[in-house]
Parts: C-alpha cells; sequence; structure tokens
C-alpha cells in the first residue's frame, strides 16, 4: 500500500485536481453551488474573485475586442499563479483532455503502437507554430481564433453545459494520441500548452535531479511525456529548467533513487551542495 | 549530404507551408462558424459582431439564468461554438427585471450600460431581437378570434397592438390583427412561446435580420427632426443614354410614348 501511495502519489493528487475542478464547475451549473462558477475560460471563484484564461485573453486582444477590467484583472491572477507553480501545472493538474491523452499514452505503451515507428515525425515547436497562428488569425477573423476550435474548451464547457457532439473531439485526439503520434496533441500540437510553457519559464517551482543518487535506469525518461526537458538525467545535477516540463511529477514518483524531487528553482543546488557537506562532517 | 545552411531554408520553407495550409483550413472553419446570423442573445449582448469578438464563452449568463432559457452553443448546435443564445419557442426570456445575466458578463460582451435607465437596469429596453408576423399563418388574419400573442406580452398593448378591420367575408365581425411594434419590442418572445399554431406565426429574428433601414435620401418631410438626416445624405449621380439631353427635350422628343 505504501509503495502504491509512493509510485502514484502526483498521479493519485493530479486526477483529484483535474476530477475535484470538474466537479466544482459542473455542481455551480447543476446545483448551484457557489464555489466554482464558469469554465476553464473564465470563472468566477466564491463569487470575488475573477479568474480568466489568460491566452483566450491574448486573442480576445489581438481579435481587437475591449479588454473590460475584470477579464483583465482574472487573466492576471491566472498568469501569475502559474508563473508561480510552473506553467505547464494548468496542462497536468487542471486540464481534462490530460486524462485523455495520459490514457492514450499508456495504452500506446501497453500495445506496444510505438514499434511500429521508432522515431517521432513531428516536431515539439508545432505548438508554438500554432500559438503564432492563432494570434495572426485572431487578428484577421476579429474573433479569439482557437477558442472556435479548442478541444480543451469543448470538453470542459461540455462536461459543464452539455457535450453535443464534443465527444467526438476527445476521441478524435485521443486515437490521434494512440496512433499516429506519441503525445501527440498535449507535447507537439496544443498552443494553450505552448503559452503556459512560455509563462513557465521563469516559474518558481521546479524538479531538480540529483546525478550522485542517479543509478540511470532511465525509468524517469520513459514515463515523462515532454522527455527532453529530462536531457540532465544521468549527466548532470542540476533543475529542469525548460518550460514545457508540465510538473506532473511522474518522474519523481517513479524513481526509486530519490535522484529527483520538487524545489523552488535555485534552492535544489544549494541544498544539494549543503547536504553533501552535512553527510560529509558526519 | 545538405548544408546545414540549405536544411534551414528548406525546413523553415516546410514549416511555413504547414502553417499555411493548416492557417487555410482553420480560417475557414471559423469563418463559416461565426456566419450565423440567426443566433438570438442574451438581453444587453453587444452587436454580433462585437459580441462574438468580446465573448469568452464562459458560461456565467447561462447559470445565472434562474428559468433555464439561456444554452451554451455545443458542437452540432450550429451556431458560433460555446456562445450563449436562447429558443423562444422551447424558452423564451421571462424579463427579470434585475436581469442576472448581464451583471455577470466578465468581458462586457453583455453590455450593462444597453439595459440601464437613469442608473437602474431597465429589462423593457432590452433589444434582442424583434418579432415578426407571418400573415399567411397567422389565425387572426383569418378572422378567428385569437389573441395569444398580445396578452403573452410583457409590453401588454406596447409591443403587440391589435388593430380592427371589417372583415368582409361575414360582413358582420371584425379582423383582430396583431401588430408589432419594432421599438418597443425587446424579443424576449413570450409570443413565440404563446402562438398556438403548430410552427409559431410570430417568431423572434436578431434585430440586425428583421428590421431594414432607409438610408438618407427618404425623409418624413413633415418632421423637422428627421429632415437632419438629409445632412448626411450627398448626391449620386447616374448617367445613362437619355442623360446626354436635357430631361425636358427627351420627354418632349419621345416619339416611342404613344
Amino acid at each position: 500500500m505504501n509503495t502504491l501511495w509512493n509510485n502514484y502519489r502526483y498521479l493519485i493528487l493530479r486526477r483529484l485536481s483535474q476530477v475535484g475542478i470538474l466537479v466544482l464547475y459542473f455542481g455551480a451549473n447543476a446545483w448551484g453551488w457557489n464555489i466554482l462558477l464558469g469554465n476553464l475560460s473564465s470563472s468566477n471563484l466564491l463569487g470575488i474573485v475573477p479568474l480568466s484564461d489568460p491566452y483566450a485573453a491574448l486573442q480576445m486582444f489581438a481579435a481587437g475586442a475591449v479588454i473590460a477590467g475584470d477579464l483583465l484583472i482574472g487573466a492576471i491572477i491566472v498568469a501569475f499563479f502559474y508563473f508561480l507553480v510552473g506553467g505547464r501545472a494548468f496542462c497536468s493538474w487542471v486540464c481534462p483532455i490530460n486524462m485523455v491523452t495520459d490514457f492514450a499514452g499508456w495504452l500506446r505503451s501497453k500495445l506496444e503502437v510505438g514499434k511500429m515507428q521508432a522515431k517521432q515525425p513531428a516536431s515539439r515547436n508545432i505548438r508554438y507554430w500554432v500559438l503564432a497562428l492563432s494570434l495572426i488569425l485572431s487578428t484577421m477573423l476579429g474573433v479569439a481564433a482557437f477558442e472556435f476550435i479548442s478541444p480543451i474548451s469543448m470538453v470542459h464547457r461540455g462536461i459543464v453545459f452539455g457535450l453535443g457532439f464534443g465527444w467526438a473531439a476527445v476521441l478524435i485526439i485521443f486515437l490521434f494520441d494512440l496512433f499516429v503520434l506519441k503525445h501527440g496533441w498535449c507535447g507537439h500540437i496544443c498552443p494553450l500548452g505552448g503559452f503556459y510553457s512560455l509563462v513557465g519559464k521563469y516559474s518558481l517551482l521546479r524538479v531538480w535531479h540529483d546525478k550522485d543518487n542517479c543509478t540511470e535506469c532511465m525509468k524517469c525518461k520513459a514515463v515523462c511525456p515532454e522527455r527532453q526537458v529530462l536531457h540532465m538525467v544521468a549527466v548532470n545535477s542540476e533543475t529542469v529548467l525548460s518550460g514545457e516540463c508540465t510538473n506532473c511529477g511522474r518522474c519523481i514518483e517513479v524513481c526509486d533513487d530519490d535522484a529527483l524531487g520538487f524545489s523552488l528553482r535555485g534552492y535544489a543546488e544549494k541544498n544539494l551542495a549543503k547536504n553533501k557537506k552535512m553527510g560529509e562532517n558526519q | 549530404m545538405i548544408s546545414d545552411r540549405r536544411k534551414f531554408i528548406l525546413n523553415t520553407a516546410r514549416a511555413v507551408g504547414i502553417t499555411a495550409i493548416g492557417g487555410f483550413v482553420w480560417s475557414a472553419y471559423v469563418e463559416e462558424a461565426i456566419a450565423s446570423p440567426l443566433t438570438l442573445r442574451p438581453p444587453g449582448a453587444l452587436v454580433e459582431d462585437d459580441f462574438l469578438k468580446a465573448c469568452i464563452k464562459c458560461g456565467l449568463c447561462v447559470e445565472a439564468c434562474p428559468y433555464d432559457t439561456l444554452l451554451l452553443s455545443k458542437p452540432g448546435d450550429n451556431k458560433p461554438l460555446g456562445t450563449p443564445y436562447f429558443v423562444p419557442r422551447d424558452i423564451p426570456c421571462y424579463m427579470c427585471p434585475d436581469i442576472p445575466c448581464v451583471p455577470v458578463c466578465p468581458t462586457g460582451a453583455l453590455d450593462e450600460s444597453s439595459v440601464t435607465t437613469d442608473g437602474e437596469l431597465d429589462i423593457n429596453i432590452a433589444e434582442m431581437g424583434v418579432a415578426v408576423v407571418d400573415a399567411h399563418s397567422c389565425i387572426a388574419f383569418w378572422g378567428i378570434q385569437c389573441d395569444a400573442c398580445y396578452r403573452a406580452c410583457p409590453l401588454l398593448g406596447e409591443a403587440i397592438k391589435i388593430e380592427y378591420s371589417q372583415n368582409k367575408r361575414t360582413g358582420k365581425h371584425a379582423y383582430r390583427i396583431p401588430v408589432i411594434d419594432a421599438d418597443a419590442c425587446t424579443g424576449c418572445g413570450l409570443c413565440e412561446k404563446a402562438c398556438v399554431t403548430e410552427k409559431a406565426a410570430v417568431a423572434i429574428l436578431p434585430t440586425q435580420v428583421a428590421l431594414g433601414k432607409v438610408g438618407d435620401y427618404y425623409i418624413k418631410g413633415w418632421d423637422k427632426e428627421d429632415e437632419k438626416r438629409l445632412e448626411n445624405a450627398h448626391e449620386i449621380k447616374s448617367t445613362t443614354d437619355i442623360s446626354k439631353r436635357s430631361a425636358m427635350d427627351s420627354l418632349n422628343d419621345s416619339e416611342d410614348l404613344y
């Protein structure tokens, strides 16, 4: 039991967080709960705090909309929050699509779909192109372009307000990730993930790696949805600085050797050095 | 073996190509998706173009509506995705005096000032749409007595008036015809909900769809205020074959009139 918790603690917490947030939104619409109203595009916390998707606000700005005060405040609060905890913490702790793509990724490795094509045919930078494109199209069309095709808001809105054909979006992403491209949607295409990668570039909460403890089992790289961010594993003791890291914590819980952990930016190196010294003195 | 420079250029060209294809499909889809003029919006909504710019699709207005009138469009509804709308024949707008759906809007897509008079919320000036009567299927036009829409209207006697005229077929009855005053009508849809015919003979259309526009060339000459619109009018000159001669000559010389 203890090992189960130890090996899946962040995964369990993440699922609780993702589902819990959905339940709060759903309850607000279905049963009139006054905790978290609206949806991931824009919401109201406890009837006081406005929260807004900063990427949606950015698109609306590009589209030429007048940005209202509540929207601006909400977007700044959310952007600042993810600036602290790691931009893509949204992806792994909040976004409902993450559960779909994680499942597709897990099934893909179980079915050994990846054996067909070892080489990934697409660049992980596509998301930044899509991000730029979404802003250009927003300007050209005069509406927030990604918000009209976003499977994230489609599904999230769907669960809270009624799904319609939104299930098709889930299925498409699931099949795409399962058969076409490993970590295809979240790791390559999604411009919201790209946006949060940029927001989280200088974020405080980070994963650190201690090379001295590492036994080079590479379980962390196998489980990581953005394995390029773990380039230092078994090479150097350093902090994972890439904004593309989703702070999902999977690498930490699969590591049996205490070679990975969460820390605040900059503190890990200091602590590592200090601990070493203490160890020597004893 | 290709050089790094060549590789870089080719890779960039490929990325631009893929982006162009993606951008084409994406923009074509969005362009079609927002070209849906028959969508009825909540009270206080900006004109459709500005509304689509400003609406963040959060659904707070939908949650605020106590009658479940407002819906958030989902894939398959054929309305701009995620935006709020209502179908009056199913559930009309009951015109709450405190208009709960409008102040909750975080982006101003629902504009409080457009439903405010003298600093107080006033649902009676909302312009969600305009009722339009189909004289062909409205049974009042047959001479049958029905004033369901008139009675259902929250602005009784203002937005729908009944006009009387003689029913010449029977010689002794009156037609009681519903007539909409587009200025007073809020587009709440209670009339459409109340209409007794199989498909409602009175229906709400979005204001922009239902109403025409006179332009600057036709004015009420008897109305001093209305004459001011002439200031915007400017001369339009059209030239045809007979413009070569003066109007008088052209008329006098005409041979093929008789």
